[in-house]
């Protein structure tokens, strides 16, 4: 039986009925805010100990395709909140079109994530055995832009300078680099899964001004990740540029 | 108390603001601010978190109890991340370096 946005016994009034639900997924925002900010927490504390290998690990991320995820990101939240606006006015196509849209640049955000992944393993910066910071600078990749290769080769001959353990610690980096938007990335496929089931609901009609409270919890969920990105594409890839 | 829709038209203007946050924010880390680059971008990313706060999840829109519930998140969150950092901070650089190397033995290959 699906829910239409009739009135449940414990409540007083509609109103109330919808703002309980918002409130319940804020309560557990605020455990995903603890969560994340603990991953954050060491992230910073590790960054301060070992900041010549942070630097140079966090110079190594593409930062075209970290800004321009960024923009894919932000871009999906105003396609969210649209959705949701939609299904307040009872547009119900738009409903269906905008919650497409917020799938496709989830994807799309995914997409690009993979590809970044893939250059760390072909560039020997994955955490583990044959991990080598210096090993790319080294062994230029066809497509490399030979210039940015011969400074990224500068950069990490002075940090072995002053940090001889540069390896061990980049492995850190790349471990919470990892970790961090690896965790992120799995909380747009469990959105991306979400969305899919609204999309559903939505083309059989069923998001209405009187009952649009799924698009609504979901949009808080998809902006809650909106806003980690937010956090992450700073301090992952912009913490270094300046040297 | 009727539900409060918020217009495209304001979603349209947060969005602008997020571009430009974020312009100004990869600008910023190519310039050398030196110690204040990372505080640079910490406060426009607190701006930009603060604005898909209150206008894309409609906080400010929200009633006080959802309000509420908000502000003590940051208030739990600031509290692990200063009683943590205030005890790393003060301690001697030996002692801070201690447990990250006792990592690094077990990473070195």
């Amino acid at each position: 039986m699906h829910r239409t946005g009739e009135l449940y016994g414990q409540f007083e009034t509609l109103e109330q009925q919808k703002e309980t639900a918002a409130l319940g997924m804020w309560v557990f925002l605020v455990t995903e805010v603890l969560f994340f900010g603990g991953m954050f927490l060491t992230y910073t504390i590790n960054r301060r100990a070992f900041s010549t290998a942070f630097g140079i690990g966090s110079n190594t991320l593409d930062i075209k395709l970290g800004a321009g995820n960024t923009v894919v990101l932000i871009l999906s939240s105003l396609t969210m909140a649209m959705a949701v606006w939609s299904a307040q006015v009872g547009k119900k196509k738009l409903v269906s079109i905008f919650l497409i849209a917020t799938l496709g640049l989830g994807t799309v955000f995914l997409g690009v994530k993979a590809i970044e992944y893939k250059q760390k393993f072909d560039h020997h910066l994955i955490p583990g055995r044959s991990f080598d910071m210096k090993y790319h600078p080294a062994h230029p990749m066809p497509g490399d832009d030979l210039e940015e290769l011969d400074k990224e080769k500068q950069d990490v001959d002075k940090a072995f300078a002053v940090d001889p353990d540069i390896n061990a610690h980049g492995q850190l980096y790349f471990s919470l680099y990892f970790g961090m938007t690896g965790l992120h990335a799995l909380h747009m496929i469990i959105g991306a899964g979400l969305l899919l089931w609204l999309i559903k609901a939505s083309f059989a009609g069923r998001f209405t001004p009187q009952y649009n409270t799924p698009v609504e919890v979901v949009g808080l969920y998809w902006h809650f990740v909106d806003i980690v990105w937010i956090y992450l594409f700073p301090l992952l890839y912009l913490i270094d540029r300046h040297r | 108390m009727s539900e409060h829709i918020v217009s495209p038209k304001i979603y349209l203007v947060i969005f602008a603001s997020l571009m430009l946050g974020t312009g100004i924010t990869v600008w910023a880390a190519f310039q050398d601010f030196g110690k204040f680059n990372i505080v640079i971008a910490l406060v426009i990313a607190t701006i930009k978190a603060t604005l898909v706060v209150l206008y894309f999840m409609h906080a400010r829109y929200s009633p006080r109890r959802t309000q509420m519930v908000i502000v003590c998140s940051v208030f739990w969150l600031a509290i692990m991340l200063a009683l943590t950092l205030t005890d790393y901070d003060t301690r001697s650089p030996r002692e801070t370096r201690l447990a990250p190397s006792a990592v690094s033995h077990l990473l070195r290959a």
